[in-house]
């Protein structure tokens, strides 16, 4: 529940939990019960009864799952918007980082839509540059390169992502957020921590022999902190946050 | 009437083939003997695919990487996905069983094509020792089976050209298997017999091949692309030369998408002759059934995008494959509900087959309800590419696919050899297989919701122990064949004598002698209009021939 996505995905989660454990749990009992209480039992010769088929009741349970899906998709699509996943496109237009109008960027899923209540009206920019077999984040505004993403609660962030080699993913499992690093196509992620704490930074496609070693640590911190930790690293003396 | 074919020249080519055990390692033109061929050197490449997840498991046991090197695992990973799917699951499902029962079912005495047919199998052998061997000689392709460049492209070359060879000479066989289905289906029927009363086999066979068809074409022409930015330094796939990596992902997708349904569909038809079988009750729903098989393959062309919702895919897209991807679930839940209701007031006999058919129910259940999960986008993002999909696609393809082979061993080994099977050993190995599979995949949805990646040699220690127990599930499958090869072992020399229809199946393959004799039948094919027609005219006619004589 550290970021503003996660919350929402786990109300996604445990509703699809729910459908999916009624459904599985109603389908074993029919088989068990079908396997045993007409099993052939000895001494009973001949065969079931001739049956074939029953369009009322095809005709249900085509019905029953068209509606459980839909419903499930119109969640979903309700869910996806939530997280801001229809948003990428406008928001890109009227963000202040520094990408071209000429460079074609894919977004990523990730929440933005949501009214920041801080301070700070635009969202921090970071870059994060991915390589076998490591995370470099970039802090434009201060020149800073770090190993660890340091973002202050709260606050919503911008991460503009390329990969130098092969493709890699950035996934924060604790942010329910996931998006591939790709070379010569770079990617967005919006999203806004909301719970301080250091949470993995996981490498989530194959990239090599050490994939299983590249991973790194997000820092989420209180706003005074994360000033304390921008000022102490950044390269420019005087530094507009 | 007669059947003409196939033609009298074939005939006496038949003649001077071997005809004992040597014929196994001959290039038969036999449908009975190219269908066991590729079921027994699918079984061979599913010891070496199993041997190589058991390696994997055991890395696995502990959160370090210390059980083989680091790029060894991943080409044990690589040959693992590979060697399962293109020499096991494809080739068994569609090739074995689809070889030896589809000539049966619309009445022929061969398929349309003998000699492209002993070819379509004689490209497996030599592709998949080539896989294997360049592991030994410059190391195995160590980019996952998916060989997504740029990784693809920077990896070992040797391995990785080895890797797309091989897997190029299987697609051509399950090309040249797909045309060879589809003309022996729509062309070869016996007179009289109707399309919408072949058995259900017949359909999963003829929409598994137009897959086949239409999308092998495109991974094959991808992977040539591919080794060409390989070998001759283009840039269809690489970055650095002006390349797009996400382009080879929907290509390869197109491809490998379906491909899952090309491992599904004739299980799915496969569990359609077992169950009326074993339930002495009609298939529920023949025509609807029919209809989802083509549902299927319409969708199955259209939802490949899925796997590509963390890469870079506008948003549109993303719903568009959410929509199409979600609503397979509903002709292949049809399909589902009729085998529950062909199941429901049957007399069904609780053997291997029918244990391992139910098995297949229960397993593909869990496994289709994580995929329309997974189908999500916002469900995917999380998700994607950890052990939550491990999870998944094994409860496809494993507690599926491979269910559905084992229950098809126990259903037609009578018809294969002439003896039985031993029932009790029969039953042991379902019920070790049954508890290892879950044992090993059930936990994995766990692993991947909490925050393991797939492939990875390496992982955060407090996964370990549900790793372990993981690693103990694929312990007891790896012990679970030792009693089916025995079972098989044992039946074939001293197992007791079957008769020629043990089951009193009413479907054309039992209706003559086990083993078959070359060209299947002794006279006349037999016309089979209600392969299905248990319980009916009992009264009357009791034995399967009384359905010759209508």
């Amino acid at each position: 529940m550290a970021s503003t996505n996660a919350p929402i995905y786990d109300e996604l989660f445990n509703v699809l939990f729910v459908i999916g454990t009624i459904l599985f749990i109603g389908m074993t009992a029919l088989v068990i019960y079908s396997l045993i209480q007409f099993r052939r039992k000895p001494g009973e010769e001949g065969d079931g009864l001739p049956i074939e088929d029953n369009l009322p009741l095809e005709i249900f349970w085509t019905a029953v799952p068209a509606v459980v899906i839909l419903f499930v998709g119109l969640y979903s699509y309700d869910i996806y918007d939530r997280m801001g996943g229809m948003q990428i496109l406008s928001n890109d237009m009227h963000s202040h980082h520094s990408i071209s109008s000429q460079e074609k960027v894919w977004g990523g899923i990730g929440s933005s839509k949501q009214e920041s209540n801080t301070s700070r009206d635009f969202p921090i920019n970071v870059e994060l540059t991915a390589m076998q077999f490591a995370f470099l984040f970039n802090y434009p505004k201060g020149e800073i390169i770090s190993g660890e993403l340091h973002v202050p609660v709260g606050q919503p962030i911008t991460m503009r992502m390329e990969s130098k080699d092969v493709i890699h993913a950035f996934w924060v499992p604790e942010f329910r957020l996931k998006q591939d690093v790709i070379p010569g196509q770079p990617t967005i992620l919006n999203f806004t921590p909301t719970r301080t704490g250091r949470y993995p930074i996981i490498c989530a496609e194959l990239c090599g022999p050490y994939h299983g070693g590249m991973r790194s640590t997000v820092v989420v911190e209180e706003p005074e902190e994360y000033d304390a930790w921008f000022k102490k690293n950044s390269k420019q003396t005087e530094v507009e946050l | 009437m007669s059947i003409s074919i196939p033609p009298s020249t074939e005939n006496n080519i038949k003649k001077l083939q071997p005809t004992g055990w040597l014929r196994y390692f001959s290039f038969s033109l036999d449908h009975k003997v190219i269908g066991l061929q590729y079921l027994i050197c699918g079984f061979i490449f599913y010891l070496i695919g199993g041997l190589l997840a058991g390696a994997i498991r055991i890395e696995l046991t502990s959160p370090m990487s210390d059980f083989m090197a680091r790029d060894v695992y991943n080409q044990v990973l690589t040959l693992h996905g590979t060697i399962m799917i293109f020499l096991w699951i494809v080739p068994v499902v569609n090739g074995a069983f689809g070889n030896y029962l589809i000539p049966f079912y619309v009445g022929a005495r061969d398929m349309a094509f003998p000699r492209l047919n002993a070819v379509a199998f004689w490209l497996i052998p030599p592709a998949g020792l080539m896989l294997i061997s360049s592991y030994f000689i410059n190391g195995a392709a160590q980019s996952g089976w998916t060989a997504y460049p740029p990784l693809s492209i920077t990896t070992p070359a040797a391995g990785q050209i080895v890797w797309i060879i091989s897997v190029l000479l299987l697609g051509g066989s399950s090309i040249f298997g797909g045309i060879n289905f589809i003309a022996t289906i729509l062309k070869l029927r016996r007179p009289g017999l109707k399309l919408m009363q072949l058995p259900m086999y017949c359909w999963a066979m003829l929409g598994t091949s137009i897959l086949v068809v239409l999308s092998t074409p495109v991974l094959a022409g991808t992977l040539i692309l591919l080794s060409f930015d390989i070998v001759a330094h283009t840039g269809f796939f690489n970055p650095s030369l002006g390349g797009n990596v996400i382009v080879y992902q929907h290509l390869f997708w197109f491809y490998s998408h379906p491909a899952v349904y090309i491992m599904v569909l004739p299980a799915f038809g496969l569990v359609s002759e077992i169950l009326p079988v074993h339930c002495r009750k009609p298939l529920f729903g023949y025509s609807t059934m029919v209809y989802s098989i083509m549902a299927i393959v319409i969708l199955g062309l259209v939802v490949w995008a899925h796997h590509m919702f963390t890469s870079g895919t506008p948003p549109w897209m993303r719903l568009f494959f959410t929509i199409a991807t979600a609503f397979i679930a509903v002709p292949t839940g049809i399909k589902f509900f009729n085998w529950v209701a062909t199941l429901w007031g049957g007399r069904i006999s609780l053997n291997s087959a029918i244990l391992f058919s139910c098995g297949f129910i229960v397993n593909f259940v869990l496994g289709g309800i994580t995929g329309v999960a997974l189908a999500q986008v916002p469900f995917d993002v999380h998700v994607h590419d950890t052990y939550f999909v491990v999870a998944h696609f094994h409860y496809i393809v494993y507690g599926g696919s491979v269910f559905v082979i084992f229950s098809s061993i126990y259903h037609w080994y009578p018809k294969f050899t002439g003896k039985m099977l031993n029932e009790t050993i029969g039953r042991i190995h379902f019920a070790i297989t049954f508890i290892g599979f879950n044992l090993c995949f059930a936990p994995q949805h766990w692993l991947g919701l909490n925050g393991m990646p797939r492939r990875v040699a390496e992982y955060d220690p407090q996964f370990t122990f549900v790793n372990q127990i993981s690693s103990f599930g694929a312990l007891l499958m790896a012990l679970s064949t030792l009693p089916f090869l025995w079972n098989i072992f044992y039946s074939t020399f001293k197992g007791k004598e079957s008769g020629d229809n043990p089951w009193k199946a009413l479907t054309p393959e039992w209706l003559t002698s086990s083993p078959p004799p070359v060209e299947n039948w002794i006279g006349e094919a037999p016309l089979v209009t209600e392969p299905y027609g248990y319980g009916k005219k009992q009264e009357t006619k009791n034995s399967p021939d009384s359905i010759l004589e209508n």
